[in-house]
């Protein structure tokens, strides 16, 4: 067994030359080429054991085999033991380095913001969509009788003064009102009919609070039975979401052509909960949409038969509710593309 | 419209607080715009009795003594010259709110709160005031007027307070009136809701009078009957002009209207009071013993009492004596028969003149008056019967005139009369949704006049003559809720209308989809007017044939500016870049979604097209021309469709950098960008881009379906091709070849692109990767290069592009 003694000797020796090489590393990297050095299989000092196992005696190969493998799992376990406390100070190590100022300023993500008028104007279609309500857009050029005479305002009518009205031809003008629309709807379908109308409305004025162009949105519901307490559920319905939950609503008399009665529609100051403040003039109410049960003469003139049907029609200001909500205070701004402005109101 | 609450009071018991009279006036549809206390900024103001009144040596000062009752024996400094011992005048105690005057003591210029005084050594506790001092003018109490101490009568207590004495205590509430009300525009108007919604009394003003037997040999006649379908008439003798009651003349000074004379001032009270313009002519003026009610001839002319000229047209309609116009009917009467203090005989007229006419004539003349405007709004018969005999009254009651037998009521006929209307109780309940008591019915209906009758469920209702917009069950439904409150209404949820589904189309999906892409993309939207400025045609230098420039005129436009529907969104786009500059915003992306509107004919005679457009804008830093296309690219993708580009030209657009964008071989759009002339016009300081893309084109492509393409089941290759070409060639020249050439490519990239003297003059270099996608089994290489040399070949021979050495 001289070989085998021999072969002890030698590997004793190997195990302290590697343990003293090993004192002189420092880095995973140098782990990692160390340990390819002595595990070649040809010139390395534990791989190449393997290549002598021919010049060992039959009798004597499995114990040689033994004590090879046993020097290469010392080895291995000693390399990874060290290669894993080198990663784990060299992770730190880069942690630290890379360490940075969190409270510098984030990095701009450019995004898009919809028109305010848009994002209310999908809240409101949210809602009523909600309800079975579809949507209906006009045309914003309309003639005299659909604006007017279909909607119950003949020529001579005195609320023709209510509305200053762009005309493009005698018979061609502007559309005042969104209710345009209802009538297209009702010459063109049969009850049951439930639609909202949002779309653009002008009107010749042109001060601080007024646009010569703003948004309107028009409801229109006919069916049997449709009455004014229902008008009041689901407007009330409607300001809760809009406005939150604890909104009142109120009713009062008011007037439009097209519906009788009218109502004028004031929700509970969503600013100071009805005290009174500067937003609702001290008057704990705002005004923001008027309302009422369809007229039977335009039921009527559009065919709809007013003995089974009735109907109610309500219109708000999307540009008044927009302003409301976000506090906007110059109708004019959501004309200018101002990206002041429209940067920031994301709803 | 002003109501006095004294004045009110002569027709209705009010026993409510003024704002409780204001409440129950919102609550049945009146809402009060302003409701002030005449003597609101006068307070602590008492009837002060002058004891003693000793002048002060060398000066125009009396040190007086004056009895303020409960509050003591004051000693007061009085400059005024009618300060005298024994007279009673208003005093201003100490912490009283008063009027302070300039050194005219007329003009007034603040308010001012009383303190202790000295003048000249002497203390004053005090002041005694003149009219202007507590806002008291000549109209409201006779010496009011008067530059010194305004003198209050002998049996003011000493102590009281002067405001009920003065009527400073007097409410005036501003009411607004609903278009449907015209019978409201009035001070019996209002008296008569207030009667019905506080459940009282209404009394009608006195209307009583003697004719005498005074006749006359004239004659009314109308040839106009469609503008004026009544015209009363009175002859008025004896007239004495002079000055009209102080009780008139006050009430007149709460609703902001000066005395006149005493007939002037009877037709300015009927007015206000009943709603009906009135008009008194000096008969002394009218020629040929008659009155003609007619439209004006062409070019005819008249000058009104304000010594205006105006010429006519056969749209106005004019009052006539037997020779010449004397009055524009409606709106105002002429000089030539003014009422003067000479008068001494006047023809009245109360008349109904077609509102709109009215309306249409003081428009198109530029003439508005009291009249006009209320004429303008609607007047009904029924009160212009009732108008003149209160102002006949009236003539009585102050004495300046006897009422003849000569009288006219020329008239097409309409019934003054109640008109009868029965209704179903419960479809009126029906239209309210809830079921209002019979009792409540009757009792509401009964307040406003309309004696009602209820028979089961038949309701008959007796319609006064003035109540013209009464029609339908609705209207009776109207009636009933808003004396009954709407706080009866109770929420319900359509219960019985039926489930219908909801929400956006597709269409309106589609575009909603759209802007949130482009929104995803970094742009914000914005929304622009639907009109815009010729000269904006302009600013993108249009030629004059442009079919820009055929657009639709607005007839009354705002200004100039804002008076063509616009025909393209550029304008407004480039100039929202502009603005946003000018606002020190030097980068950002805005897109805008809205018609534009291209008419068939001009002027209209059918609905135009109203077409969805979109523009987008980028400018600043960090955008180019490619990232605008790289936006208006998202739209495509968006609708997952593909838009070609090809170079283009645009008169307000860079010659080299525009392009137009084609779907399906259809130009839908271009983009390119602002010329730099127009940006230095509009004051920019950085590059702006802009596109406008046809929605209209691309609505084919809503909703197309989306199929999930299976991933590929073998291996794709990828190839990097460098090749070297004409600067002239462009990119999608080569991309479009390379994609013909082989069946098998699925993706074509553009990685590198690169000029320099190495490639030679007027060459370039672009890389592309190119992916070859098998179908049904794994490519062989000896396949791909079969398909690289295809690639390579045909580029070659169409294009002479090599690939990069
Ligand atoms: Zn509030």
């Amino acid at each position: 067994m001289a070989e085998l003694s021999e072969l002890s000797e030698k590997l004793s020796a190997i195990k302290s030359q590697i343990e003293a090489d090993l004192t002189g590393i420092t880095s995973s990297k140098g782990i990692f080429e160390y340990k390819k050095s002595v595990m070649d299989s040809k010139e390395g000092k534990i791989g190449s054991l393997m290549k002598e196992m021919g010049k060992i005696p039959k009798e004597q190969k499995a114990e040689y085999g033994k004590m090879v493998n046993e020097i290469r799992n010392w080895a291995t376990e000693k390399f990874d033991a060290l290669d894993a406390e080198f990663k784990a100070a060299e992770q730190k190590a880069r942690y630290e380095a890379e360490a940075i100022d969190v409270t510098l300023p984030s990095k701009k993500l450019k995004k898009g913001y919809l028109h305010p008028n848009t994002q209310v104007r999908n809240q409101i279609v949210d809602i009523f969509g909600s309800m079975g309500f579809s949507v209906y857009e006009g045309n914003e050029i309309e003639t005299d009788h659909y604006n007017f005479t279909a909607l119950n305002i003949p020529k001579d009518h005195p609320s023709r003064d209510m509305q200053d009205t762009f005309y493009l031809s005698p018979e061609f003008l502007l559309r005042t009102q969104t209710s345009a629309g209802q009538v297209h709807v009702m010459e063109s379908q049969q009850p049951p009919i439930k639609i909202i109308s949002p779309g653009k409305v002008f009107r010749s004025d042109d001060d601080a609070t007024h646009s010569p162009m703003f948004s309107q949105m028009e409801g229109l519901v006919v069916d049997e039975g449709i009455t004014l307490c229902d008008l009041q559920g689901m407007l009330d319905v409607f300001v809760k979401k809009i406005f939150g939950e604890e909104t009142r609503t109120r009713l009062r008399p008011s007037y439009f052509p097209f519906t009788e009665p009218s109502v004028e529609v004031d929700v509970s100051c969503f600013q100071c909960g009805g005290k009174g403040c500067k937003l609702c003039k001290g008057t704990g109410w705002i005004e923001v949409l008027g309302a009422g049960v369809v007229n039977k003469k335009v039921l009527e003139g559009c065919g709809i038969d007013s003995d089974k049907y009735s109907g109610l029609a309500f219109g708000i200001g999307i540009d008044r509710i927009a302003m409301l909500k976000y506090g906007i205070n110059n109708i004019k701004l959501l004309f200018e593309s101002d990206l002041r402005v429209l940067e920031q109101i994301d709803d | 419209m002003l109501v006095p609450l004294s004045w009110l009071k002569d027709y209705v018991d009010i026993d409510v607080t003024p704002d409780v009279l204001e409440e129950k006036l919102f609550s049945c549809g009146f809402e009060v715009e302003e409701k002030y206390e005449v003597g609101k900024d006068i307070s602590n103001v008492v009837v002060g009795e002058v004891k003693t009144c000793e002048p002060i040596e060398g000066t125009h000062l009396h040190l007086c003594t004056v009895d303020a009752g409960e509050h003591g024996l004051l000693q007061i400094c009085c400059g005024a010259d009618n300060v005298a011992a024994g007279g009673k005048y208003p005093l201003a105690l100490i912490g009283a709110q008063v009027y302070a005057t300039a050194k005219d003591h007329v003009t007034v210029e603040g308010v001012m709160t009383i303190g202790q005084g000295k003048l000249r050594g002497y203390d004053s506790y005090g002041m005694l005031c003149s009219g202007v001092e507590i806002g008291v003018t000549e109209d409201m109490f006779p010496g009011a007027g008067y530059n010194g101490l305004l003198v209050l009568p002998d049996d003011a207590v000493p102590g009281a307070d002067v405001k009920p004495i003065l009527g400073l205590d007097d409410y005036i509430f501003d009411v607004s009136i609903t278009a449907n009300r015209p019978d409201c525009q009035s001070i019996f108007g209002i008296a008569r809701e207030v009667a019905a919604v506080l459940g009282k009394e209404i009394k009608e003003p006195a209307l009583d009078y003697t004719e005498s037997d005074v006749a006359i040999d004239f004659n009314i006649r109308v040839s106009a009957p469609d503008l004026c379908p009544r015209y009363i008439g009175h002859y008025v003798s004896d007239v004495t002009i002079g000055e009209s009651p102080l009780w008139m003349k006050r009430r007149l000074a709460l609703v902001g209207c000066s005395a006149i004379s005493n007939v002037v001032d009877i037709t300015n009270y009927v007015l206000y009071e009943l709603g009906q313009p009135m008009h008194a002519f000096d008969y002394s003026y009218l020629e040929g013993g008659e009155i003609h009610v007619r439209r004006a001839e062409n070019g005819e002319k008249i000058v009104t009492l304000d010594e205006k000229e105006f010429s006519l047209t056969s749209d106005n309609l004019v009052i006539c004596d037997g020779v010449k116009p004397v009055a524009l009917a409606g709106i105002m009467g002429g000089l030539n028969s003014e009422i003067l203090d000479s008068t001494n005989a006047v023809m009245f007229e109360a008349a109904k003149f077609a509102h709109d006419n009215i309306r249409k004539s003081s428009k198109a003349l530029g003439q508005v008056s009291d009249s006009s405007m209320r004429f303008s709004k609607g007047v009904d018969e029924y009160t212009t019967v009732m108008a003149m005999k209160r102002a006949l009254h009236l003539i009585e009651e102050l004495g300046c005139g006897k009422v003849s037998k000569t009288a006219f009521d020329v008239n097409t006929g309409n019934s003054i009369e109640p008109r009868k209307l029965t209704v179903s109780v419960a479809r009126v309940n029906g239209v309210l949704g809830i079921t209002v008591p019979d009792e409540d019915i009757v009792r509401i209906l009964t307040g406003l006049n309309f004696a009602p009758e209820l028979n089961g469920d038949e309701l008959t209702i007796y319609i006064p003559g003035y109540r013209v917009d009464m029609e339908s069950y609705q209207d009776v439904a109207e009636e009933v809720i808003r004396m009954y409150g709407y706080d009866h209404i109770t929420p319900t949820f359509i219960p019985t209308a039926k489930v219908t589904s909801g929400g956006y189309n597709l269409k309106q999906r589609s575009e909603l989809k759209i802007k949130n892409a482009l929104c995803a993309a970094g742009a914000s939207e914005g929304v622009h007017y639907s009109f815009f400025s010729p000269s904006d045609f302009d600013l993108l230098r249009l030629p004059e044939d442009a079919p820009e420039r055929f657009a639709i005129k607005l007839m009354n436009p705002i200004n100039f500016d804002l008076s063509l529907m616009r025909t393209t969104l550029a304008p407004q786009m480039i100039k929202a870049i502009a603005r946003n500059q000018k606002n020190g915003i030097l980068t950002g992306r805005i897109y805008e979604m809205g018609n534009k509107f291209l008419p068939k004919s001009l002027p209209l005679t059918e609905y135009p097209d109203e077409r969805e457009t979109i523009s987008i804008g980028v400018f600043g830093d960090g955008e180019d021309f490619y990232t605008l296309k790289g936006l208006v690219d998202v739209i495509a993708s968006a609708l997952d469709i593909k838009f070609d580009y090809e170079k283009s030209s645009k008169t307000f657009l860079h010659p080299g950098r525009t392009a137009k964008v084609i779907c399906d071989g259809v130009e839908v759009g271009y983009l390119g960008q602002v010329l730099y002339e127009i940006c230095d016009e509009l004051d920019m300081r950085v590059p702006a881009y802009v596109a406008e893309i046809d929605l209209r084109a691309l609505t084919k492509y809503y909703g197309k379906d989306r199929k999930f393409i299976p991933l590929p089941k073998y291996l794709e290759e990828k190839r990097d091709f460098c090749f070297v070409m004409d600067k002239s060639v462009t990119c999608s020249t080569v991309e479009k070849e390379i994609e013909a050439s082989c069946d098998y490519i699925t993706k074509i990239e553009l990685f590198d692109i690169y000029e320099g003297a190495q490639l030679g003059e007027n060459k370039k270099s672009l890389a592309f990767s190119v992916v070859f996608t098998p179908k049904d089994e794994e490519f062989k290489p000896e396949v791909i290069d079969g398909f690289v040399s295809t690639i390579l070949k045909n580029l070659e021979e169409k294009y002479g592009i090599t690939l990069r050495a």
